[in-house]
């Protein structure tokens, strides 16, 4: 007897904000083709008021997520390492469809992804020992310097490497305690809003990544001028110099730290990525302790 | 039995017993409850945009009583909170004052004395709230106290033991001799706590006794329990005061208190008061929010409208 004609089921994509799968409030969505243009899904077209609700959750997870132990952190990070090993296959096909990819090209694209979350976990912990530490001074003082994190940061994720480039923004800044609103690839959306399933069962709490489909530029802008959003990652406004522009000039309204878009290519994406991306969005907190008078009654110090 | 009618109206007599005031009460006809929350839900949805939002931001703000009831309430607290009620936003003097500050009675005073020279008027909870579990010689000293304080509005509780025991006569002699305590010098809102009573049936029942027994204001809750306001109970209340004008030509507030904290709920509750109660009571001398945060989200609502910018939390103050 024959396989019965099964119909299959299509996924619907939704955001991922404040750690739920909302539609966009707009009720609009766009579809989203391969490199050949064939369709694969229709997701949602966000506004600038799911932007606004993300901005809000993300906000709200703030204080929890900063306040967490970096050693916690680090192991969140792994864990989302973790699930994303358990749904290899789907993201390779998302990314072999996204991208244009064979199936073994785009494996290693993933496998690189899944390694940068282990990567940035490792160095939960560790950043603030490279970047912090006592300074010497000229007076009776103890002075220290500690990497604080930014607070909430708008990612504009890369246009073109839709899943190494995307983890490749998104792990630097969560891992020294930031939350992010990300605005995923323009024309390749997949991997990041099934990058949100994951990580709503990674024990990352609700509302540190939110994961925004959309038209780049509609999102960005009112993004770039929120006075609640603290530091703003361009790399997705990358091919088009007139947006950063103004994405940059509406971001200093509000005094936000920006990351200029830098030029990429895949291969860039898949080298050791540094520190840069992390101390792009960490304040440096500095601390004079008094130490007594140094000498005079023999002090210890 | 009550000795005084507070008003000489077409109801007036309702009052003159134990049993014509049950008789009324429980005459009043029964409540649809899934069509007043459908009704509720519905005027809920429509889009204020632009021009009317930024008028109903304003009007909203204008009717906030900005309230504190903490324990932990100190004077400064009550000072910092009375300079906000003046300027909610010092960026923008534009920016419309609230109409009151609610507070607790020992903290009138120093309500009184920040607010001096504005318009915002000071309110004082009495009657032992919120739980109002006190005898009736004290809760009139709470109210003399605050009126003598120079508080200009008290927000009393009923006894909603008394009330749920179907003691009717025992919740109107109260309002009523908390009315007299009251004198000229204050309005009096009164406080059903609307959670509390259960059904939709006795809020109506409520709202007319406090009503018929002189209320200036009708309140729903005192923002100490599970249920505050909501939509419904507080469109319900709408229509009491519109029929008992319409009986009675007498015009009394509404005020919804607790729950409300986003510019889209308080811009809902007013679309209920324009639709049900109509434009005359699209003023803080008829209608007012209860609440504290409220007042922020609208200040950042103001800011968007203003600049064109999503406002933050750094921008308003932290009560």
């Amino acid at each position: 007897m024959s396989e019965p004609n099964r119909l299959s089921v299509f996924k619907t994509y939704k955001l991922y904000v404040g750690g739920k799968f909302p539609r966009s409030e707009s009720g609009r969505v766009y579809e989203v083709t391969d490199k050949k243009g064939n369709w694969l899904a229709n997701v949602p077209l966000s506004s600038r008021k799911d932007a606004r609700d993300a901005v809000v959750a993300a906000r709200k997870a703030f204080g929890a997520w900063s306040g967490a132990t970096a050693y916690n952190r680090g192991q969140v990070l792994y864990r989302i390492a973790e699930m994303l090993e358990g749904r290899r296959e789907q993201f390779v096909r998302e990314v072999a469809d996204a991208e244009g990819l064979s199936k073994s090209k785009a494996t290693v694209i993933v496998d690189a992804a899944i390694d940068r979350w282990v990567w940035y976990a490792g160095w939960t912990d560790k950043i603030t020992q490279v970047v912090g530490g006592g300074n010497p001074v000229a007076g009776p003082y103890f002075n220290l310097s500690s990497p604080e994190p930014t607070g909430v940061v708008a990612v504009l994720a890369p246009q073109e490497s839709s899943f190494l480039g995307l983890v490749s923004v998104i792990a630097p800044v969560i891992a020294t305690g930031n939350t992010a609103v990300v605005v995923a690839s323009e024309k390749s959306p997949l991997p990041a809003l099934s990058l949100g399933e994951v990580l709503a069962t990674s024990d990352l709490p609700g509302g540190v990544v939110n994961v925004l489909s959309g038209r780049t530029a509609e999102i960005a802008a009112p993004l770039a001028a929120h006075q609640d959003v603290n530091a703003i990652d361009l790399a997705g406004a990358g091919n088009d110099d007139g947006l950063a522009k103004e994405l940059e000039i509406a971001a200093a309204d509000n005094l936000k730290r920006v990351l200029r878009p830098q030029p990429v290519d895949e291969a860039d994406w898949s080298a050791t990525p540094g520190t840069d991306r992390m101390t792009a969005f960490l304040e440096t907190k500095t601390v004079w302790h008094p130490t007594g008078s140094l000498g005079a009654s023999g002090s210890a110090y | 039995m009550p000795t005084t009618a507070p008003t000489a109206h077409a109801l007036a007599d309702v009052a003159a017993s134990d049993s014509t005031l049950r008789r009324f009460l429980h005459g009043l006809p029964g409540v649809d409850a899934v069509g007043l929350e459908a009704r509720a839900a519905s005027l809920g949805t429509r889009s204020i945009k632009t021009t009317a939002k930024a008028y109903a931001i304003d009007l909203a703000i204008s009717m906030v009583d900005l309230t504190t009831l903490e324990g932990a309430d100190t004077p400064g607290k009550v000072r910092a909170l009375g300079a906000k009620a003046v300027h909610p936003d010092p960026t923008d003097r534009t920016t419309p004052a609230t109409a009151a500050v609610c507070v607790y009675p020992d903290m009138v005073p120093a309500a009184k004395e920040a607010v001096a020279g504005s318009s915002v008027k000071v309110a004082s909870v009495a009657t032992a709230f919120p739980a109002g579990r006190a005898p009736i010689a004290v809760k009139l000293a709470d109210v003399r106290e605050a009126v003598a304080a120079g508080a200009d509005e008290i927000d009393m509780v009923i006894d909603r033991g008394a009330f749920l025991a179907g003691n009717y006569v025992k919740v109107y002699d109260e309002i009523v001799a908390v009315r007299e305590a009251c004198g000229t010098a204050a309005r009096l809102k009164v406080i059903f706590e609307t959670g509390e009573l259960s059904t939709y049936d006795n809020i109506r029942r409520a709202s007319w006794l406090g009503m018929l027994a002189g209320a200036d204001f009708i309140k729903t809750s005192t923002g100490k329990v599970a249920v505050n306001a909501t939509p419904a109970n507080t469109l319900l209340m709408l229509e009491a005061v519109r029929d008992f004008r319409a009986q009675t030509g007498v015009q009394v507030g509404v005020k919804p208190a607790g729950g409300i904290r986003t510019t889209k709920d308080a811009v809902k509750f007013l679309v209920l008061v324009n639709e049900t109660a109509g434009e005359d009571w699209l003023d803080n001398h008829w209608f007012r929010f209860g609440a504290s945060s409220l007042l922020n989200d609208l200040l950042m609502q103001r800011q968007k409208l203003a600049t064109g910018r999503y406002s933050g939390p750094d921008y308003v103050t932290v009560d």
